[in-house]
């Protein structure tokens, strides 16, 4: 993420940075630590607490010509700056009768799993996706990482990438030249013919380490990092559908009115016959997240929970 | 400040052509051709007026929901206006914003909010980029003294202070939050106070005398421009009708309605520029009859308008022109 900051700060005079400890304290993952030094305060710009106005302000810029990156610390926070989001960022195009764009990038991390308690522990991607005019990241790889950020500032629409908090100490290689990836299309991760297990962010590596355990089962399983949940890549998940039969979703929302329902509510549209079982989703249990490590463990998706509904799956009516 | 005939004459038929087009926007809602909300600017129109008289095409202007006035003098034709609520494509926002969303980029004029306090943010973000880009313009949000109490105001006033942007916040102050008054929602209604507390300039003006805004605004102009950092402007007004058209007005009295209207804005400036000769009562026939006959227009463009095809719905969601979902 720091490279894709330092890149885009370095191509593009009207992109900055804005949110709170982005400069001085160097971003509260370390996503940011050096890029005050190298750009200045003009660029990396400390806001004081105040989602609402400094969110707002990020659409104020996008309008009058520049390329804001405004990080809201996590998504926890960004409630307070919704209207804004909503009711400005999603909708003034449209209000307008389209007479401008606004190319904001907002970055925000999400998730649970390190015992942060309910306030702190939201994922509420699959919220945000439920919103017209904006546009939903879940980059769950470096590679996602680096490169949908400056797609993303090339975008004249608002977008949300949804960083999550476990994955910012993935270690890997990147090519020296990786450029920027694209933003509305999913990705197969894993290829199989038994069953398809789509997923998106935090829960990518969980869902590939139960790929990896089931093929020791001989179930072979393909993995949809859907990359983007707004807009929706059906095309990529029916397709693999078409090829398997069966499906499980992991989703760490709550359940109800979850990006799950949402996905299971397309495939029933759209490829009901290609069914062979009903479709099973894991997806965080219905309760605010709790402290205790073992309870927040057993609230969230895990290898063992996507591990069983993909052999429940797999032996339903066989 | 020195009045001439030209100035005074642009003021009156200003506030004029705000006034009758408010007044043929209540009739054609009653009529049914409006619908959704209608919130009149009648009795307030010396504030848009004086304001936009001193602003410039480099300058950005946020409005609230009460904004037909502000669109009026910004320079958005009565006829985009009226064809805009009458919801027809030729309308400024194509009829997908209605009385509420006005807006013209050509005329840096950006609506049209209907979330109270909503527009201040992007005012300040507005001003920011100005100010990254070195840019000579200001921005200005007109809102209520309603907006005061939501936290949006106090986030702005601040950001705005502490960042020294040319943001310029012009406070409405006509009494009335809908139907609640000041006193009931604010610990201390002094308005100038709490943006001193935020450490931004302001100053309390008469928003009934279009004279007394004109120089208020132009001293906060120059304020801004010369890199000295935001302004606050109180304008004391009042609304002569009703918070909205469904509105029964139970929360003040019908006395203290007419004793505001005493102090109509435009009969006061029209008869001290008759008395100052800037004028004659001449001229004020001669406004009057280009404004009806501009009206008058406006609605038969409005009217004669047409209704964007169903088919074409989901446009404008996205820059591009097919809509992901």
């Amino acid at each position: 993420m720091r490279m894709a900051l330092r890149e885009a700060l370095q191509r593009d005079p009207r992109v900055f940075l804005m949110g709170e400890d982005v400069g001085r304290y160097g971003g509260t993952y370390a996503v940011s630590r050096g890029l005050l030094d190298e750009f200045g305060e003009d660029r990396i710009r400390d806001t004081p607490l105040s989602e609402s106005v400094f969110v707002g302000a990020g659409i104020g810029a996008a309008m009058n010509g520049m390329l804001p990156i405004v990080e809201v610390m996590t998504c926890n926070f960004s409630l307070l700056a919704l209207d804004q989001i909503l009711n400005n960022a999603a909708t003034l195009r449209h209000m307008s009768g389209g007479q401008f764009s606004i190319p904001l990038v907002i970055r925000m991390a999400t998730g649970a799993g390190r015992q942060l308690a309910a306030q702190h522990s939201h994922s509420f991607e699959g919220w945000y996706a439920h919103i017209p005019g904006i546009k939903v990241l879940t980059p769950a790889t470096i590679e996602d990482a680096r490169g949908m950020l400056w797609t993303a500032l090339m975008d004249p629409d608002p977008v949300i990438m949804f960083e999550n908090a476990l994955l910012y100490n993935l270690e890997g290689n990147l090519a020296a030249d990786a450029g920027p990836v694209g933003i509305d299309r999913a990705i197969v991760r894993r290829s199989g013919d038994d069953l398809t297990l789509v997923t998106y962010g935090g829960s990518l590596h969980k869902t590939i380490q139960a790929a990896e355990r089931l093929a020791e089962q001989s179930i072979s399983a393909e993995v949809i990092d859907l990359r983007t949940l707004r807009p929706l890549d059906m095309e990529t998940v029916l397709k693999s559908l078409a090829k398997t039969h069966r499906m499980v979703i992991i989703d760490e929302g709550w359940k109800s009115g979850s990006l799950s329902a949402e996905i299971m509510a397309r495939v029933m549209e759209q490829a009901f016959y290609d069914l062979d079982a009903p479709i099973e989703r894991v997806c965080s249990v219905e309760v605010p997240i709790p402290y205790a490590r073992h309870l927040e463990q057993a609230a969230i998706p895990q290898v063992e929970t996507i591990l069983a509904a993909a052999l429940r799956t797999v032996k339903s009516h066989v | 400040m020195t009045v001439d005939p030209i100035l005074a004459r642009t003021l009156l038929h200003q506030m004029i052509r705000i006034r009758r087009f408010e007044e043929k926007s209540a009739e054609l809602y009653s009529a049914g051709k409006i619908r959704g909300f209608l919130h009149l600017y009648i009795g307030e129109e010396a504030i848009a007026t004086g304001v936009m008289q001193s602003l410039t095409s480099e300058d950005a202007v946020f409005a609230t929901y009460r904004e037909h006035g502000h669109a009026l003098a910004r320079g958005l034709s009565a006829g985009a206006i009226m064809a805009e609520m009458y919801g027809k494509v030729e309308g400024c926002s194509h009829g997908r914003g209605g009385s509420m969303h006005l807006f013209d980029a050509a005329a840096k004029f950006y609506g049209g909010n209907a979330i109270v306090g909503g527009g201040l943010p992007l005012m300040v973000g507005y001003a920011l980029a100005q100010k990254m880009r070195h840019l000579s313009g200001l921005s200005a949000c007109f809102f209520g003294e309603g907006a005061i109490a939501e936290g949006e105001f106090h986030e702005s006033m601040n950001l705005a202070a502490l960042w020294n942007l040319p943001a310029l916040f012009l406070c409405e102050n006509n009494l009335y939050a809908m139907g609640t008054a000041l006193e009931r929602s604010e610990a201390d209604t002094n308005l100038v106070e709490k943006a001193a507390s935020y450490r931004v300039s302001g100053m309390s003006v008469d928003g009934m005398d279009v004279i007394a805004v004109l120089e208020a605004v132009q001293k906060a102009v120059e304020f801004i421009r010369s890199g000295r950092g935001p302004y606050f402007l109180e304008f004391r007004t009042y609304r002569f009708r009703a918070h909205s058209m469904f509105d029964p007005e139970l929360y003040r009295s019908k006395s203290e309605v007419e004793s505001w209207k005493q102090r109509c804005p435009i009969a006061a400036f029209s008869t001290r520029a008759i008395s100052e000769g800037w004028i004659t009562a001449e001229t004020v026939t001669a406004i009057e009859s280009e404004v009806a006959s501009e009206i008058a227009h406006a609605v038969e463009f409005a009217e004669a308008g047409s209704l964007e095809p169903v088919e074409t719905l989901t446009r404008d969601v996205y820059t591009e022109s097919v809509q992901k979902e």
